[in-house]
């Protein structure tokens, strides 16, 4: 009814307008789901291709055996997974820190200028691609140690990570309402002192975001590994050798010369994209209740 | 400039032998607090100009003045937070208990826990619970024995007059507390640091007209214990509740006294108009 009096009853010139304004709206709609559509479509095609290929070879076996001697069939990747997970985690011993602590250098620093500067050299570290950290990485670490080492991976993984989270965590603080940081400063709480017990806190939850996409987007790359951890078919729990991890075995299965080989590469590949996904969930899961408390 | 503020100086020491407005009381005020040729600025802009005054003990300081007229910026220099925001600077004294709050070696993190504030909008730390929140900042300069803070957070809450609704929810998120609640979680959390002087910013602007008399009775309360300033737009509140009434314009102090003489027999032709409503 009111619908009526406001469009409806106008003369007809506003009436032509009225129906023009909502063609183009269903025009926009329609737009926007094409290209919703198109990502979902993406996302569901990997996911489904992925899981066609590689889920058929997924068993006990594949995930708790060591790789057999080329050219065999059965096997696993226990140790590649072991090893991805150790290096990843070293890496983001090493990243947290540093990005979390750059970021609030960056956000409290008096010269808005350096601040600046540093942020900007930041974003620039994100589009350096991975072979060229993973370089970097060889000439910082593996040549002066004088071998192939899981470290010398998570250094790589590390110079991936840090300027995600410091991007990310930078995001966070400037969000925290000046309000707060004044309400502490004004109750005689040192500044550092405020940081610590308002500023981080307050953004937990997105800092905790930055650092999941981090691991996530570490998790996969395979290039920075080539010449770090370098790859390992047996077990080493020592970080100061060569090991294997996940990525990097894909690219030498799906590169290899064996069916079965490539059969490996999408079932690892399938267990890699399940990681990822399971840990964004459940960050999500683990916030959203967070949020309830 | 200098001239206006001896003139305002001139007044005060008259009131200083006068009975103020409000309360009776047999002896002279005595002065906490002595801002001396205080100018704030934003940068270059100039936001406070040359403001001479006394805030007397356990009384209650009333500033007004039209918007943007520099209330919040003045206050804000009286526990050394005007410096907090990038750019700002200060000139002039502030003196606490004769110390001068600005001169070279004084902390300013020290000074603020002699001066607590409260701010126009309740600002309760979202991620500590009401306990927390009081607790906040007298853990960093008290004890750590449980027994004393938890003495210190009740009698926090009691002089806030907080404490019969929130006691058996101390564990709840301060955030989870209505707007005057708040606030006066924020007053609690600002008194559990035993401040001397306490500022409010427009306490009440936020609130509806019974969390604002609850807010105003607690100022009543209150005054026995701490000097308080606060910012008001509201002239009722002003009269209602302060000793002392100080009229900013143009960030100059236009006039300074006890509050029943500004209300009553004001001396500047610009302070009875906005008081009467005629502008601002
Ligand atoms: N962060 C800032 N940067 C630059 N100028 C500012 C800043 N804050 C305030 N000012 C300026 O300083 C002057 C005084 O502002 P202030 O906030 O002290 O006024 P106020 O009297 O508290 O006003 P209101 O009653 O609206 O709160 C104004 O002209 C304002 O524009
Ligand atoms: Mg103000």
């Amino acid at each position: 009814m009111a619908g009526n009096t406001l469009y409806g009853a106008g003369t007809g010139a506003s009436r032509q307008h009225y129906l023009y304004r909502k063609g183009i709206e269903w025009l926009a709609w329609i737009g926007m789901l094409f290209c919703t559509g198109v990502t979902v479509f993406i996302l569901l095609m990997i996911l489904g291709y992925v899981l066609y290929q590689g889920a058929s070879y997924i068993n006990w076996e594949f995930l708790t055996a060591l790789p057999l001697p080329a050219g065999e069939t059965g096997g696993g990747i226990a140790n590649a997974l072991v090893g991805s997970a150790m290096v990843v985690v070293v890496a983001t011993l090493m990243a947290v820190p540093i990005g979390v602590g750059a970021a609030i250098f960056v956000n409290e620093f008096p010269s808005a200028q350096l601040g600046r500067f540093v942020r900007f050299l930041a974003e620039v570290l994100t589009g350096v691609p991975s072979i060229v950290v993973g370089l970097f990485a060889y000439a910082l670490v593996v040549r002066p140690l004088g071998s192939f080492s899981g470290l010398s991976g998570s250094v790589a993984y590390a110079f991936i990570m840090i300027p995600i989270i410091l991007i990310t965590a930078h995001e966070a603080f400037r969000l925290v309402p000046v309000s707060l940081r004044e309400a502490s400063l004004a109750l005689g709480i040192p500044k550092w002192r405020t940081i610590l017990w308002v500023v981080l806190p307050v953004s937990s939850r997105a800092l905790l975001t930055g650092v999941v996409l981090a691991i996530a987007r570490a998790l996969g790359e395979a290039a920075p590994m080539l010449f770090t951890a370098f790859g390992n078919p047996f077990w080493n729990l020592n970080l100061k050798k060569p090991i294997a991890t996940v990525p990097l075995l894909i690219y030498t299965y799906a590169t290899g010369p064996y069916e079965d080989w490539h059969r490996k590469a999408w079932a690892a590949s399938f267990v890699l994209l399940m990681v990822v996904l399971v840990t964004s969930v459940l960050t999500r899961v683990f916030l959203r209740g967070k949020s309830n408390e | 400039m200098s001239k206006e503020g001896y003139a305002v100086e001139g007044r005060q020491r008259d009131i200083d032998f006068h009975l103020p407005g409000n309360q009776p009381e047999m002896t002279p005020d005595e002065t906490r607090l002595r801002v001396e040729e205080l100018r704030a600025y934003y940068g270059k802009s100039l936001a406070v100009n040359n403001v001479t005054l006394s805030i007397k003990t356990k009384k209650v300081t009333a500033i007004i003045g039209p918007s943007g007229c520099g209330k919040s910026t003045f206050i804000r220099c009286l526990n050394r937070m005007h410096e907090v925001t990038p750019g700002a600077r200060v000139e002039g004294k502030v003196l606490l208990d004769g110390g001068d709050l600005y001169g070279s070696g004084i902390d300013p993190v020290e000074v603020r826990r002699r001066v607590g504030m409260v701010f126009q909008k309740p600002n309760p730390f979202p991620t500590m619970s009401i306990y927390d929140n009081v607790a906040a900042g007298f853990k960093l300069n008290g004890s750590r024995d449980r027994r004393i803070i938890e003495d210190k957070v009740e009698k926090s809450l009691k002089m806030a007059a907080l404490w019969e609704e929130v006691r058996s929810d101390l564990h709840k998120p301060g955030t989870s507390l209505s707007g005057g609640q708040q606030q006066r979680l924020c007053i609690a959390r600002a008194l559990a640091v035993d401040p001397e002087v306490l500022l409010m910013d427009e306490p009440c602007s936020a609130l509806d007209p019974i969390a604002t008399a609850k807010i105003e009775e607690l100022i009543h309360e209150l005054k026995d214990s701490v000097t308080i300033v606060i910012v008001t737009h509201n002239m009722q509140q002003a009269a209602r509740v302060s000793d002392y009434t100080a009229f900013f314009y143009l960030g100059e102090l236009v006039e300074f006294g006890a509050t029943g003489d500004i209300f009553t027999t004001p001396e500047k032709r610009q302070t009875e108009d906005y008081i009467t409503g005629r502008f601002g």
